[in-house]
């Protein structure tokens, strides 16, 4: 942060340090123990991460006009499914998502963190960030779960969201050190996704429709869940189906259960009638 | 050496007091009032950036008379207070009731030790299922907190605009009737005849928000704050008003 005119201890350091519009540095002043992971409270014994839920598979892509986001309903834990039930795709704020792969506990608590900065920005300043902004201060919370991830608990979100700019959408992947690569077209994240981004490869085309798109996200997720043991596919038995969120200008939109089940179940039917073994 | 003089605890207060109602009357006034689809937030503000009224939380709305910067930095302490509050435990654990105390609080605060009082009266006002459900909590600059039912009139010639809005007070109004109402009474239109003549109040000399009862349905959001742009204050404001 710049110094501001004055010098440490002036009136002007005194305004700025008060008048921060970020949550999380907020509460790095006054509740430290309140952010994810507890910062800075305390250090994990070197080699003990205990086991705990993991999130997988998340597949994005853009398509005609926005951006979608899908995510698998599995968390495993080891070899057990610790959850069939669990949402790992998030609004962020009515023009962004992001979905979550890794430590499921602390993402969790990282995805209400970035809600909150999201909302408190936009109240405190009366406008919304900027898409490059939220996807920067995205990268800020995962770096400061650094520590964490070097004892095996790390965080790896996907963020998209519409440039309200440049009127377009776009995705952003990260690494465990904060690290943020824009991708194009389309990307996954996740133990399935290897095998979801071959079949991406094959089935994402520029500009396709969102109908369309939310089939290539299922196809894509069946993929994964075939050959991933820790990625959940579609369930018809307890009617469960990804979780799959859009966005485009007029903003962000859970597709309907209804669609969902309906899509799933032809993926479903479609592959029965190929019969294929492999 | 200089001596100190005495002054009484009472004139004390009463002084400071008086330095802190001035201030607040030299202003323009600001009427939030509940009605069936939620609660209006009206204000006469020339200024498109500079907010009289602003989103707390959920449910919760913020409106304010007085000097800019110190209901500014009240209102982003609000925020602060309610998405701590929020994040630590729950979102439906912040409530219209514990924001205004702690508003009390360091407006009492304030208004006893420091130096110069806060120059501004503030209203706190959560939509609730129904409009018997609303709260509406006026604070002024000593701390001292209200609990209101129907409407809040602040700031400006407050007195005045809250006996119009009492004398042509309907229940059962949608956020149009609300809006128009709290306008004819800033305006100062009484409806009779002898009354003086009206200021000529445009939609963009306005600022309007409201709180929607049930934002879940009609917007899809939690969030019940929305702002009135101008084009749809205009349409508001066009039908009816000369009637």
């Amino acid at each position: 942060m710049n110094m501001p005119a004055g010098g440490p201890g002036s009136v002007f350091a005194q305004i700025s340090h008060s008048a921060t519009a970020s949550f999380s540095e907020y509460l790095a002043r006054t509740a430290p123990d309140l952010l994810p992971g507890a910062r800075g409270v305390q250090q994990l014994p070197p080699g003990a991460a205990p086991m705990v839920p993991h999130a997988t598979t998340i597949v994005s892509m853009t398509f005609a006009g926005g951006v979608l986001m899908a995510g698998d309903r599995r968390a495993t834990m080891g070899n057990i499914i610790a959850s069939r039930h669990i949402e790992k795709v998030f609004p962020a704020d009515s023009y962004s998502v992001l979905g979550i792969a890794g430590t499921a506990g602390i993402a969790l608590d990282i995805t209400r963190l970035f809600q909150v900065e999201l909302e408190h920005y936009e109240k405190i300043e009366g406008t919304l960030l900027s898409l490059e902004g939220k996807a920067n201060r995205l990268g800020a919370m995962i770096r400061s779960n650094l520590p964490m991830a070097m004892q095996g608990l790390a965080v790896i979100p996907l963020f998209a969201g519409f440039d309200a700019e440049r009127r377009v959408g776009r995705l952003f992947s990260y690494d465990v050190t904060g690290g943020r690569y824009e991708e194009q077209e389309h990307h996954s994240v996740g133990s399935g996704s290897v095998f979801a981004r071959g079949a991406l490869k094959k089935l994402w085309q520029p500009n396709l429709e969102e109908d369309a798109a939310v089939r290539v996200a299922i196809e894509a997720l069946y993929d994964a869940a075939d050959d991933d043991s820790a990625t959940g596919g579609p369930d018809a038995v307890r009617k469960l189906w990804p979780v799959i969120y859009t966005v485009n200008a007029a903003g962000a939109r859970r597709i309907p259960e209804r669609e969902l089940a309906a899509t799933s179940e032809a993926v479903i039917a479609g592959r029965t009638v190929t019969g294929r073994e492999a | 050496m200089t001596q100190q003089f005495y002054v009484s605890p009472e004139q004390l207060m009463k002084d400071r007091a008086d330095f802190a109602r001035k201030g607040i009357a030299r202003g323009r006034s600001v009427v939030v009032l509940s009605c069936s689809d939620g609660i209006a937030l009206v204000a006469e503000n020339p200024s498109p950036s500079l907010h009289k009224i602003g989103e707390i939380y959920d449910r919760i709305a913020f409106a304010a008379v007085g000097k800019y910067n110190e209901f500014e930095s009240l209102r982003q302490a609000g925020v602060r207070y309610a998405d701590v509050r929020g994040y630590s435990y729950d979102r439906e654990d912040v409530t219209g009731r514990g924001l205004a105390s702690v508003y009390a609080q360091s407006l009492g605060a304030v208004f006893t030790a420091d130096t110069k009082p806060f120059e501004v009266e503030l209203a706190v006002a959560e939509v609730g299922a129904a409009p018997a459900e609303d709260r509406l909590f006026r604070l002024t600059f000593d701390g001292s907190i209200a609990d209101e039912r129907r409407f809040v009139v602040m700031g400006g010639d407050a007195e005045a605009v809250g006996e119009v809005l009492r004398g042509n007070w309907a229940d059962g109004r949608d956020y149009a009737g609300a809006v128009r109402a709290a306008v004819a009474a800033l305006s100062g239109r009484t409806g009779q005849q002898d009354a003086g003549p009206a200021k000529e109040l445009r939609p963009e000399g306005l600022e309007v928000a409201v709180l929607d009862r049930d934002p879940l349905s009609s917007r899809g959001s939690q969030r019940a704050f929305r702002r009135l742009a101008t084009a749809e204050l205009t349409e508001i404001l066009g039908e009816g008003m000369d009637g």
